[in-house]
């Protein structure tokens, strides 16, 4: 956790199914909003959120995003972590390549939400799951 | 599941997405389109994105299938009405949306997709003899 960041309260959506996908991107648009981020930026986060929590379906086999706003008394921003319980990613490098797949998508996921977001942190190994936090502050 | 509509306007089909599409309601669209093409005999198809917040990679991905799909079934596929939000955010998700073509609006993907038709009528560059990108060997 970055230090000297005040976290609003999180709020969850589970990641089970495709429509859960679709709750997510709709929840992080509402937090997005009230925090003001601009539209782009909107843009580029709900974005990235799809991807990270289609990854977390596709490859982890369900999980949670936990979203909420954070503020480091300059700026106010959106956090999101995506958690599953997964096999984890055996190669972090290779997997954050552009055009790198297994599961037969694009391989654009990983590395374009990195470079959607501000803040990117990946946490996984075999055996503990993944553990996705992005932060996006508003100019 | 929510189903996205498929219009048939004269000989063009337009598909408006309104809703904010799971990823089974876009590949049920990409199948749908398909049938609609043969069925209809169209060879135009414009896909209205103006209501879309975001275009992800699964959606990027469905677009450009759509395109080619149509290409093969001797039909046209133009992407019209792109948010600047989602262009920029496209561009910097590494998504090139390859071999979609795309217009500011309706109006202008008609035009572009009658434009295309009257120019394949008066010029196949298939069948151009000197063509050396059609030597298939």
């Amino acid at each position: 956790m970055t230090a000297g960041v005040d976290r609003g309260h999180p709020q969850a959506q589970a990641i089970r199914s495709d429509e859960d996908v679709v709750r997510v991107r709709q929840l992080v648009r509402t937090v997005a909003v009230a925090v003001r981020l601009s539209l782009v930026d909107q843009t580029k986060l709900v974005t990235a959120a799809s991807e990270l929590a289609r990854n977390t379906l596709v490859y982890g086999g369900g999980g949670t995003a936990e979203v909420s706003t954070v503020d480091n008394g300059l700026r106010r921003g959106v956090r999101i972590v995506f958690a599953d319980d997964g096999p984890g990613i055996a190669d972090l490098d290779l997997a954050l390549t552009d055009g790198y797949t297994t599961g037969g998508g694009l391989g654009l996921g990983l590395s374009g939400a990195r470079r959607l977001v501000d803040e990117f942190d990946i946490d996984t190994g075999p055996e503990r799951g993944t553990r996705i936090t992005v932060t996006k502050w508003s100019r | 599941m929510e189903r996205v509509p498929v219009l048939k306007i004269g000989d063009i089909l337009l598909v408006s997405i309104q809703v904010d599409m799971s990823d089974q309601t876009a590949v049920q669209l990409q199948e749908d389109l398909a049938e609609r093409i043969v069925a209809t005999g169209c060879h135009g198809v414009i896909i209205d994105i103006t209501a879309l917040a975001i275009v992800d990679s699964f959606v990027g991905r469905m677009l450009s299938t759509i395109a080619s799909i149509s290409r093969v079934l001797d039909a046209e596929t133009v992407v019209v009405g792109m948010r600047p939000a989602v262009a920029i955010t496209l561009v910097e998700l590494g998504l090139s949306l390859e071999g979609i073509r795309t217009a500011l609006n309706v109006e202008r993907g008609m035009e572009l997709i009658a434009a295309t038709r009257d120019d394949d009528h008066g010029y196949d560059d298939a069948d151009e003899p000197g063509d050396q990108s059609t030597d298939t060997r």
